[in-house]
């Protein structure tokens, strides 16, 4: 692979810190084993907690053989909903961003499969999970509603949290009559749950109505107010650890039914529990990716211009809950068009509640538009990039307003020829490579929202020259703790490795939610603010101190670099933190920063991040084995903090489209519910051989709208688009139009079968 | 995980009695073993751990030419075993495509031969299943079938053999060494394996107690050397169970085929011997014709479990392409498929 992260040219840096590749400040302790995850915590007494999981997808448990688990060597407790403690708010209650309905054996319904239904505490892991196995439920059974066929449909109010399911803009009828060509295409996308390497993990210690949990989160502050309104104690009595995560991807976003119950029995106890998923649970309660399926139309000028697109969703969610993949919204933002019209329905099916998954909604809304608008490009008889550049929308469809930046065109550009696009044959299956493989190439338009959290961080200058900064934001992997620092770093005038960092835990001030792909940009700009106002309470002592070189210097006047203050018209005439502090007798200074976004830009400007992958496919012309030998992806995203940082995570988006175009599928059966290939060999993601090739480019983009720093962010968009260049390519290859992802060799076999057929 | 006693007896006599109690179940490498019991699908009482019995770590080539392979041979040393890659290259191929890196480095010879069907519905402890419970019903059937028998099967179980190793076996007309409480026997592994029949579900047919010793290759077994293939289809590109497989080895002097083997897996219960696919082809110069008519052969007697009907097809054509390939040479001459793991190790050797 492909990789010496360069940053782009002309690139403007912060300080001297930000820009830079640097490698991973917590790097060594990861590889070396002594960062500590929440599952590596043990405190004195623990006890561990194994939770039953509902083998019926609808229905209600009538017994459980609690006496027989009891009766088990070494188990402690039983939590059955007979006798577990409530919670101080209803469950259904949403009391803080993000929730969902609870579920914490409030009662005897069985709602999904994989619903938990008892705890067992017991001294051991073993013995917990022994004792869970001898509960032995006796269920009364319902029929299982699951797959597009047997959910129940219904319109819904909102999708996702809080927006509306449908929109309009124009006339979309009076478009279509002036329509020359249509295309309409359905494509479906499977249910595909969040399987971070780190499973949903906590231990709950509790000192009288104080409550310490160690926990991966990526959202201190909201976890923090949740538990504290669903136990019913103060926030300032919830401590919350979360210093390393082993993937997030949205789902430790929010605080599960499991979580709660094991804060629950710790409480009951007076123990300290400790509850780890195992990886057959991730398949429940913690929340997947709606399943969807989508139909595009798109109405065509005689040229190929889009007069109208009509883009709906039929996205399942749970029977209790309401969360649903915004798809269709997919279409707002990426092409031209008079008239757009975006829609959703919702499918009640026996699952758990959907949630916010790496690229949500335009993960799934791009894997269906980029097919459609691929078809739309061959009715035309286009090339598809040439068609994607007709069709460039210039301010943003959905609502009209300017984009804040948009370097699309470039990224189009640069990775196209990065790619060699060039040259490409309109027709399928045209190409060969030596081997005799087919070979096809596909594009597809990435494009992410740029949204921005409030954040608040503080810094620290001492008089012995040492300097800090803290904010609750948190690492999940996406290097938080690097670029984080860089930013504090250049906030404070010091090199980042020489700096005092703490990022994860709930004292520290709120960096608000690690999601968004907005983390960099809220917590970074609050700690760069932070680092700045500590250091101007520095220069102001300086300049009012008359043994001081700076002593009248003005704030204009001086600048700050490698824990130093100088003059800008003289840098020699200048002195360190420590002087000026341990001259004027002053301990520390504590610096405030907070990040926020101008509200009248908010307002007048359309934020995203965008971007533009090429795949090339490799596909056996008899047996259909697909292989993507090559991805190359071109993004925008405003001022890049750490480019190495930045080209893995756009990496990595990448390989999760490859997963989403080609392997990922929660298989449920359709008579049991029950999800069937609930582990790691059942459940594919890729592995390396699968992505021999993956490339990122970051291209120049100067934001001034989207926050005083010109951040964006990198950490979802590499999915989008990539899935449909990947479903492009094979039809390049094969000529067969992907209608259902994972693209398996079955479905090109019989695509090849249904064509000889005619 | 239900509670059980751990016995490490420290000899093939001891181990045998060992085995031979109610309940006991021989742990090699654990890797399929462990994963079933995890998910309750086996419950032993008594785990003898065989793994570091004497004298089962062999590979010999004894005097009549023929080969023995004990059945605590790691899956990947067998195959990185220079002297045996280059005289059954396709076995070497079969045993790279399985698993990962890191299983075959644990997994045995013995162990293999003996794992577990990947049924989604044997794995599921809620799902009804003859093979775990004689008479219990089969839930596969009219569930998710998409990678269940084509061949071989009847209402009682239409699961297929998951080892890759076994299909290259097969083809060599392997045999198995069994040392039980009653004396030593020795099965041809196709048989070893029985089908499912009207009331029984299938499975390795194992007596209780008895314990895998070792494998044999028969001296005519080396004659397929400068051709054969075992090829692999699956949607991703290692760690993945075959969808279908196929091994073909071919005997060629003066342009004609005098001897020709050729097997399929993920197809049925067992190893799938194509016999009259062999037919078609021996003693003949090879043609397009008599390629594609092999290949119908092959899957003459196929007919779908479930939504599996394109495994059929699929079957066909890559019996076509291993038979091709074979004719034409071993791995270390021909090309592996696009991503192959085999590609990647072959060319590191
Ligand atoms: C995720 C995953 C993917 C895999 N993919 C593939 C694949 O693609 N292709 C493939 O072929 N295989 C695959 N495997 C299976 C793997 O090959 C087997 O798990 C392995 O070969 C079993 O060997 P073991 O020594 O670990 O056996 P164990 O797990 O120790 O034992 C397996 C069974 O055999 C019995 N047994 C073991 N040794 C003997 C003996 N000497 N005599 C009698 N009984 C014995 C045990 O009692 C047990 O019932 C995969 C496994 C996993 C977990
Ligand atoms: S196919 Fe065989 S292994 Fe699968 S459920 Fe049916 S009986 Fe069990």
């Amino acid at each position: 692979m492909a990789d010496t992260p360069i940053a782009p040219a002309g690139h403007v840096r912060l300080g001297s810190n930000s820009g830079q590749s640097m490698t991973r400040r917590e790097g060594v302790a990861k590889v070396t084993g002594k960062a500590n995850y929440a599952a590596d915590n043990k405190p004195e007494g623990l006890l561990h907690a194994v939770y039953l999981e509902s083998g019926i997808a609808r229905g209600k448990v009538i017994s459980l053989n609690t006496e027989a688990a009891l009766a088990h060597p070494g188990v402690v407790h039983v939590m059955t909903p007979e006798n577990a403690p409530s919670l101080a708010v209803s469950p259904d209650e949403k009391p803080v961003p993000f929730s969902a309905r609870m579920e914490v054996l409030q009662d005897n319904r069985v709602r999904y499969a994989g619903q938990p239904i008892a705890l067992v505490l017991a001294e051991t892991l073993e013995a917990a999970t022994e004792g869970a196995r001898l509960l032995a439920p006796e269920y009364e059974a319902e029929p299982a509603r699951i797959g597009f066929e047997n959910g129940e449909a219904y319109d819904p109010e909102f999708v996702t949290t809080g927006t509306p399911p449908a929109r309009q803009v124009g006339d979309i009828d009076a478009e279509r009559k002036k329509a020359a060509h249509t295309v309409e295409v359905t494509v479906d996308t499977p249910l595909q749950y969040h399987n971070a390497m780190e499973p949903h993990v906590i231990i709950a210690q509790w000192d009288g109505d104080k409550l310490t949990i160690d926990m991966p989160n990526q959202a201190i502050g909201l976890a923090r107010a949740g538990i504290a309104t669903y136990l019913g104690i103060d926030p300032e009595n919830v401590t919350l650890r979360s210093p390393y995560l082993g993937g997030g991807f949205g789902s430790k976003a929010v605080v599960f039914g499991p979580q709660y119950l094991a804060m629950l029995a710790a409480r009951e106890v007076g123990r300290p529990v400790k509850l780890v998923l195992r990886r057959d649970q991730m398949f429940g309660p913690v929340q997947h990716r709606s399943a969807t399926r989508q139909t595009v139309r798109i109405d065509l000028d005689k040229d190929g211009r889009i007069l109208a697109l009509d883009h709906h969703s039929l996205s399942t969610t749970s029977s209790f809950d309401d969360w649903l993949e915004s798809a269709a919204n997919a279409s707002l933002s990426i092409y031209a068009s008079p008239a757009i019209k975006v829609s959703h329905t919702g499918l009640r099916v026996d699952t758990g509640t959907p949630g916010a998954v790496r690229a949500p909604g335009l993960a799934s809304g791009t894997a269906a538009l980029e097919v459609a608008v691929d078809a739309a490009a061959y009715r035309m008889k286009q090339d598809p990039l040439d068609f994607r550049l007709l069709n460039y929308a210039e301010t943003d469809p959905g609502t009209g307003k300017p984009f804040s930046a948009k370097a699309l065109r470039e990224c189009y550009a640069e990775g196209a020829a990065r790619f060699g696009w060039k040259g490409r044959p309109l027709e399928p299956g045209q190409m060969r490579d030596a081997d005799g493989y087919l070979t096809g190439w596909g594009v597809g338009t990435a494009l992410f929202h740029a949204p921005f959290f409030p954040a608040k961080a503080s810094a620290v200058i001492r008089s012995d020259g040492s300097v800090g900064a803290q904010t609750s934001g948190a690492d999940m992997g996406q290097g938080a703790w690097t670029a984080l620092a860089q930013m504090a770093a250049d906030g404070l005038g010091m090199p980042a490795d020489e700096i005092e960092f703490e990022i994860g835990h709930s004292g520290l001030p709120d960096g608000s939610v690690a999601g968004g792909s907005a983390h960099t940009a809220s917590a970074g700009s609050a700690l760069f603010a932070a680092g700045s106002d500590a250091v101007r309470q520095v220069a102001e002592i300086a300049m009012n101190d008359p043994e001081s070189p700076l002593y009248g210097a003005g704030n204009e006047g001086v600048r700050a670099s490698g824990g130093r203050l100088h003059r800008v018209d003289d840098p020699a005439r200048g002195e360190t933190y420590a002087e000026i502090l341990t001259r004027a007798g002053i301990a520390e200074v504590e610096g405030q920063g907070r990040g926020r976004r101008e509200k009248s830009a908010a307002e007048q400007y359309a934020m995203y991040s965008h971007g533009a992958v090429f795949a090339e496919v490799k596909i056996d012309p008899d047996l259909y084995q697909v292989r993507v030998s090559r991805l190359v992806g071109a993004f925008a995203a405003g001022r890049i903090i750490n480019p190495r940082l930045a080209k893995s995570q756009l990496n990595g988006g990448m390989i999760w489209g490859l997963s989403f175009a080609l392997h990922e599928e929660g298989i449920h059966d359709l008579r049991s519910g029950r999800p069937i290939n609930n582990d790691l060999a059942g459940y594919h993601v890729p592995v390396l051989a699968d992505v021999p090739s993956v490339e990122s480019i970051l291209v120049e983009e100067h934001d001034p709208h989207a926050n005083a720093l010109g951040i964006k962010g990198v950490g979802e968009i590499g999915i989008t688009g990539t899935v449909g260049a990947i479903a492009n390519a094979v039809w390049h290859a094969t000529g067969v139009r992907p209608q259902r992802y994972p693209i398996h060799i079955k479905d090109l076999l019989e695509g090849e079968l249904a064509r000889q057929r005619g | 995980m239900n509670l059980f006693d751990y016995k490490r007896p420290s000899s093939i006599a001891d181990a045998v009695a060992a085995g031979a109690e109610p309940g006991a179940a021989y742990l090699a490498g654990g890797t399929n073993l462990l994963d079933l019991m995890k998910v309750g699908a086996r419950k032993p009482d008594v785990l003898v751990d065989i793994s570091r019995l004497p004298g089962l770590g062999e590979i010999e080539t004894l005097q009549d030419g023929s080969v023995r392979i004990g059945a605590l041979v790691r899956n990947s040393d067998l195959a990185r075993d220079a002297g045996f890659a280059k005289a059954y290259p396709a076995v070497a191929e079969a045993l790279l495509s399985g698993a990962s890196a890191q299983l075959r480095n644990a997994a045995t010879v013995g162990g293999n031969l003996m794992q577990q069907t990947r049924c989604l519905y044997f794995y599921d402890q809620q799902s009804r299943c003859n093979r775990r419970q004689p008479g219990a019903g089969c839930d596969a059937i009219g569930g998710e079938t998409g990678k269940h028998a084509v061949l071989g099967w009847t209402k009682q179980c239409i699961a297929t053999h998951p080892s890759d190793f076994c299909v290259a076996l097969a083809a060599l007309d392997a045999s198995v060494e069994l040392q039980g409480p009653d004396g030593a026997r020795s099965v041809s592994l196709e048989e070893f394996y029985t089908l499912p029949t009207e009331d029984t579900p299938g499975g390795a047919d194992v007596r209780p107690g008895e314990l895998v010793t070792a494998l044999t290759l028969p001296a005519d077994a080396a004659h397929f050397a400068g051709h054969a293939r075992y090829i692999k289809l699956r949607d991703r590109t290692s760690y993945a169970f075959a969808i279908v497989s196929a091994a073909a080895m071919a005997d060629i002097s003066d342009g004609v085929v005098q001897d020709i083997r050729i097997a399929m897996g993920g197809v049925a219960a067992r190893p799938w011997r194509a016999r009259a696919a062999e037919a078609a082809l021996k003693s003949k110069a090879p043609t397009p014709e008599l390629i594609s008519a092999a290949a119908e052969a092959a899957l003459a007697d196929a007919s779908p479990s479930g939504d599996n009907a394109y495994k059929i097809e699929l079957a066909k054509r890559l019996v076509h392409r291993a038979i091709e390939q074979a004719l034409a040479g071993t791995p270390q001459t021909i090309p592996a498929l696009p991503g192959s793991v085999f590609a990647a190790q072959a060319a590191g050797r």
